[in-house]
């Protein structure tokens, strides 16, 4: 089958490349941050061709979700479900911790930013 | 990053890198994207979510006919601070119909900025709403453009109504200093908040 030109067209079925699978084996978040390995985009060209795009754009640079779907060009709800079973595989790390909770870490963090962008 | 002490037996362990974020709001055209182009080291980036599996929840898309897909696209742009730190910037989508969407991009937010063109000041209401009932900090940013009126800070602190402990600045967000002053002011406030909350007293005046 020919591929659609239309960009819109692409979406119809957008959930396909996921077997129809809507619901992420967890749910990360928008800025949760991924890596991957040479070893580990190496054992994903076995794992298809989206998750091999996904382990591509993560080699050699943390990328959050975000940044996965804009560059895959994939719609954001089916790169976390890609990217939720790429961590479940071993295929990706995911190195975002939960969110800081309580009040010294919390503006232990938010001391972090604000000096990070002072000094841009 | 380095791999070379890169061990397989760990591969699952995950070096922490923090990513923090925050949310830039305001009407259609009112400079998000060049706010966010302005201090990003990567330039903006576009994801698009889709509105019939996020904003519905429908777990079979043979269901979902396809012209009923709608795309919601939101901006964002990255700032790498230290190596186990990464500030994101998210542009809300210029609909406000799409309030699922803003859920995500806020949960977890540092804080946000509402930008304002005083051309169409009554584009910031919903947003202006929206943080409040989230309790969300947020700080006001009037973006200037050569051809709008001119107005005082506080004029147009009354005419949105905005409360006195909420920061009012004015930027340029084609100006990397100045889109860094609004988010300084924009983390400031949120620790100051946290403070607040914490029992700190507030700063008076």
């Amino acid at each position: 089958m020919e591929p659609r030109r239309d960009p819109r067209g692409a979406l119809v079925r957008p959930y396909a490349v996921t077997r129809g699978r809507t619901e992420p084996l967890q749910n990360i978040a928008l800025e949760a941050v991924l890596s991957c390995t040479p070893t580990q985009s190496a054992e994903a060209r076995f794992a298809g061709h989206d998750k091999y795009r996904i382990a591509s754009v993560c080699e050699g640079r943390a990328q959050s979700l975000a940044e996965i779907a804009a560059y895959t060009r994939m719609p954001l709800g089916v790169t976390r479900v890609l990217v939720a079973d790429m961590v479940a595989e071993g295929l990706l790390t995911l190195h975002t911790a939960a969110p800081a909770t309580g009040f010294a870490a919390r503006m232990n963090l938010l001391g972090r930013v604000l000096s990070g962008l002072r000094e841009l | 990053m380095d791999f070379a002490n890169y061990d397989p037996a760990g591969a699952s362990r995950s070096r922490e890198i923090i990513s923090a974020k925050i949310v830039i709001a305001g009407g259609f055209g009112v400079g998000k994207t060049t706010l966010v182009g302005a201090i990003s080291e990567i330039q903006p980036l576009t994801t698009e979510a889709l509105m019939t599996a996020a904003g519905v929840g429908i777990d079979d898309p043979s269901k979902v006919p396809g012209k009923e897909t709608t795309t919601v696209a939101m901006d964002f742009g990255r700032i790498t601070m230290a190596e186990d730190l990464i500030l994101y910037l998210f542009g809300t989508p210029g609909q406000t119909r799409f309030w699922f969407m803003w859920d995500e991009i806020i949960r977890g937010a540092v804080g946000a900025a509402v930008l304002v063109d005083t051309r169409r000041i009554t584009d910031a209401f919903a947003p202006l709403d929206y943080f409040e009932n989230r309790n969300l900090p947020y700080v006001v940013a009037l973006n200037r453009f050569d051809d709008a009126p001119h107005y005082e800070l506080e004029e147009v602190r009354e005419a949105l109504a905005i409360s006195p402990d909420v920061p009012l600045v004015m930027c340029d967000a084609r100006r990397r200093e100045s889109v860094k002053q609004v988010l300084v002011t924009v983390v400031e406030h949120a620790m100051l908040r946290l403070q607040a909350e914490h029992g700190f007293a507030a700063p008076v005046g």
